[in-house]
């Protein structure tokens, strides 16, 4: 196999790259001034810049908004400022301590509202960031107050005063260039992957096998905890901090610094932070409105430049990717597990979803037995998805019980079921539209025990695979967003295959394809048939259906109505009642 | 008790004005799925508004509390086109965010043409109030829990009984539908923006006299608003009022017996709470999305 050019898979990318950078930067403080103004600005930059790689995590890659970087860099500032002066312990553990308070504030906050949609992270951080500010003020005794923190020290580090200018501007700086590395290779990691996804679409990553609160959770934790390391090194570089200056209007200040410079890159993070910390500065005849030229730079962002500045050259930079070409293994789910037996694999029984009054599923039994392709079909508004929805885990089913593999999974969650070995697609597409077409497939094949979601250079393989059989490996580069909805329906499809799942459900596949597109989903369904994969679909196409079906469970108005070999099911008059309506009384006679 | 009761009437006076103003925050959410960080901003506008038509210009208060009030309309109009109209095709995300933006903006314009100073304003009449027992009803207080009784019930009354109200019930519920049954869309989504601004603004002159107009009120009554919404039940209009009610309740409270300058951090304990402990608040609606 030729080496892929996949995301991850080198285990020192980038460290060559931060090594100079920090040599660079190093040597470049040791020439800045020693004090004064420039050296205020780049301490400022250098620091904020930490929080706003927080930011990136956080609300670029997991798409969670947190409006209180501020208040956590804050928390860091504090610990440093008030460990140093009052507590007289050494500065790095005085920075460990805020940065462990940071990160346990940014757990709780996360755990109570990460469940619930977006804009509750926004508005309790935004409550965070008011009660630390009226405490930070208020708790004199502890904080002295509007008055601040004076005389913070800076630290010993290997024997080494940190004390001059130049030696600390040259660690915080190496502090920044070492976040950006982290940020940046954690953007390719799995966990980066899984952040990216629950971004883009929460219930397909949900059901790809992704812990989305969990994944929630830690995306708001690692931000936390860089604010708070940004924060404690901002305290030693100016040595003195008071609340003024961790308010709302910093927060927002660190938000726009990630928008401007664009918010899914480290780099834009960057950029962002410099353009903002010098403009102001340039600016100063804006002084008294800086702060509304920021607030109307946020939406005149968000309206023409939504991905930032950096994500304007990243866009140039993507029309350059190569395809992928190269020998890829074949699939190796296909050739596993070779014979259809009988065995039941999924076993559905009573199942009830009601919503209020409405019995969208009403007692339902299905019975999927292993390496068969079983359709479920129906009128619109039978239950079909609603079906799907309850036994992949995103409905809460009302009453019955759902066995899969001789296991109950009638109460796990999504991506619980997932990791069993249950993979679906939508019948509205739900693919990752800010990722590649490799990335998306790589989500699936690193589902949590895959047998490849160990190894990154395997997972890579095997997402390649899987495209390689939906005939895509040739766009992996591709952002998914920029592919036509019948090519978007095959990644989804090959997402679901990497995960080298026991049953695939096929929430109507057909479903907006044109025919040349229809006939090739027939060739790759039949392609998938016969080598022990399970596969339940759901259609209204019959001519496919007819063609790949083993057995067809029809419902209407959410109750089984017909259950058995497709040439009996379709010929039942119940069936041919709900699709063609009943014949009227005296017709029939 | 007599204490109590005092607290708890103010409680409701202040309550009744984050009501209004949560009220305004659930229409949008409903019309347009927009969570607007500005709303307080609304309330701060019309304060403002009245300051300058009935402080500076001299109009009669009567007349500069409806100038302000038809301006807020308007204004609502130029915040959807410029904050909401350009991004509705992006999710909710990009909204929220170019909201943050709008609210700073305003905030900051408003910081530089007036100054950080507050500015007192009167109440809506002479007189101080009535005595009831051994309760001091306040008139502005009781003006505000009267008036934003009234404004509910026509609010109530237009939803439920006129055509326009229907459209506005159906564009909230079904976009789409809506929309194929001939409804304007687009033109209730302004109108429930204008509303909402006009509500926010109306909101702020009432409070006005009490909490002295400054930017900072912004601030605060926006954060108290979501706070109310959750405690109520996101989503849900009368989980919007009563939640404010409850609020403004809790507050007065803790701050008369527990501490003062802590007040404003009770209404987000009390969001905290509720977040942890029942998210879809006294009046939830199940919290999910349509896969």
């Amino acid at each position: 196999m030729t080496a892929q050019q996949g995301p991850g898979a080198n285990p020192w990318r980038g460290l060559p790259a931060a090594g100079l950078a920090i040599i660079v930067v190093l040597v470049g403080a040791s020439f800045a001034p020693a004090q004064g103004y420039y050296l205020n600005i780049l301490m400022q930059a250098a620091t904020y810049a930490i929080g706003v790689l927080g930011l990136v995590v956080v609300l670029g890659y997991c798409g969670q908004i947190s409006i209180a970087q501020a208040a956590f860099f804050g928390i860091g500032a504090y610990a440093v400022a008030l460990g140093t002066v009052d507590f007289h312990v050494n500065f790095f553990v005085a920075l460990l301590a805020g940065v462990v308070l940071s990160g346990i504030c940014g757990l709780i906050l996360g755990l109570g509202t990460l469940r619930l949609g977006g804009h509750y992270l926004g508005m309790i951080t935004i409550s965070f960031q008011q009660i630390l500010t009226l405490v930070l003020t208020n708790w004199i005794d502890f904080t002295h107050g509007p008055d601040g923190v004076r005389n913070v020290l800076r630290p010993t580090l290997f024997g080494i005063s940190l004390d001059g200018g130049n030696a600390y501007l040259g660690l915080i700086m190496a502090a920044t260039v070492l976040v950006t590395l982290f940020v940046w290779r954690l953007k390719t990691s799995r966990l980066g992957r899984a952040m990216q996804a629950v971004r883009d679409n929460e219930l397909a990553a949900s059901t790809s096998g992704i812990n989305v609160y969990g994944t929630k959770v830690v995306a708001f934790g690692i931000s936390a905890v860089l604010g708070a390391i940004g924060g404690g090194l901002f305290a030693g570089g100016f040595r003195y901090i008071s609340p003024d200056q961790f308010s709302f209007g910093d927060s927002i200040v660190m938000l726009t610094m990630a928008l401007l410079g664009g918010v899914t890159s480290p780099f834009g993070a960057l950029v962002g932070t410099v353009a903002l910390v010098l403009l102001p500065e340039w600016l100063r005849f804006l002084k008294q409105v800086y702060l509304a030229v920021y607030g109307a730079s946020v939406i005149l962002i968000m309206v023409f430049l939504p991905d930032g500045l950096w994500g304007f050259i990243d866009i140039r930079m993507r029309k350059r990717v190569k395809p992928v070409t190269g020998d890829v293994a074949p699939l190796p789910l296909l050739a596993q597990k070779g014979e259809a037996t009988d065995e039941p694999v999924l076993v559905v029984a009573g199942l009830a979803k009601h919503f209020g009054g409405l019995k969208a599923v009403d007692g339902v039994d299905v019975t999927v037995r292993r390496g068969t392709v079983h359709a479920l079909i129906g009128p619109n508004g039978s239950g079909k998805t609603t079906f799907i929805n309850v036994v992949t885990g995103l409905y809460e089913a009302t009453g019955g019980k759902i066995t899969f593999v001789g296991k109950d999974i009638t109460t796990l969650a999504p991506h619980n079921r997932n990791r069993a070995g249950l993979a679906r697609t939508y019948q509205n597409i739900r693919v990752f539209r800010g990722m590649t077409v490799l990335e998306n497939v790589m989500i699936g094949a690193e589902r949590e025990g895959n047998d490849v979601a160990k190894d990154p250079q395997a997972v890579v393989a095997r997402a390649l695979a899987a495209l390689d059989f939906v005939e895509m490996r040739g766009d992996a580069h591709r952002l998914v967003g920029d592919l036509s909805y019948g090519h978007q329906r095959y990644v989804e499809i090959a997402r679901a295959l990497a995960a080298s799942p026991h049953t695939l459900l096929l929430d109507e596949p057909a479903a907006g394809l044109n025919l040349t597109e229809k006939v090739e989903l027939g060739n790759l369904l039949k392609r998938l048939k016969g080598h022990g994969l399970t596969i339940m679909i759901i259609d209204h196409d019959m001519n496919l259906v007819e063609q790949v079906a083993d057995h067809i469970t029809v419902l209407n108005f959410g109750k089984r109505i017909a259950d058995g070999k497709p040439q009996d099911v379709l010929s039942h008059p119940d069936v041919i009642a709900a699709y063609l309506g009943e014949p009227r009384k005296n017709e029939a006679a | 008790m007599s204490d109590f009761l005092q607290l708890v009437f103010q409680g409701l006076g202040i309550g009744a004005v984050y009501a209004l103003v949560s009220l305004g925050f659930v229409l949008l959410i409903r019309a347009a799925s927009v969570v607007n960080f500005g709303q307080g901003e609304f309330s701060m506008l019309g304060a403002y508004l009245l300051v300058v038509f009935f402080n500076i210009l001299g109009i009669n208060y009567y007349v500069s509390i409806v100038l302000s009030v038809v301006i807020m309309a308007g204004f609502g109009l130029i915040f959807a086109y410029t904050t909401y109209w350009p991004l509705r095709f992006r999710g909710g995300l990009p909204v929220i965010i170019s909201t943050i933006g709008a609210s700073i903006f305003l905030q900051n314009m408003v910081l530089w043409i007036y100054g950080p100073s507050s500015v007192q304003i009167d109440g809506l009449f002479d007189s101080d109030g009535i005595q009831v027992g051994e309760v001091f009803l306040a008139s502005q207080y009781l003006a505000i829990i009267v008036l934003a009784a009234l404004l509910v019930l026509m609010q109530y009354l237009i939803f439920e009984k006129t055509l326009l109200g229907k459209k506005l019930q159906a564009t909230s519920q079904d976009k789409e539908m809506a929309s194929l049954l001939g409804i304007p869309v687009v033109t209730m989504i302004m109108i429930t923006f204008a509303y909402s601004s006009a509500l926010g603004g109306f909101a702020g002159i009432l409070v006005a006299p009490i909490l002295f107009v400054s930017v900072n009120m912004a601030g605060i009554i926006t954060l108290k608003a979501f706070a109310a919404n959750i405690i109520g039940g996101y989503g849900s209009i009368p989980g919007a009022i009563l939640g404010g009610l409850a609020l403004g309740v809790a507050e007065t409270l803790g701050a008369a017996y527990i501490s003062v300058p802590y007040k404003d951090a009770f209404a987000f304990l009390m969001l905290l709470a509720f977040l942890m402990v029942r998210p879809q608040g006294l009046f939830g609606e199940k919290i999910s999305e349509k896969a």
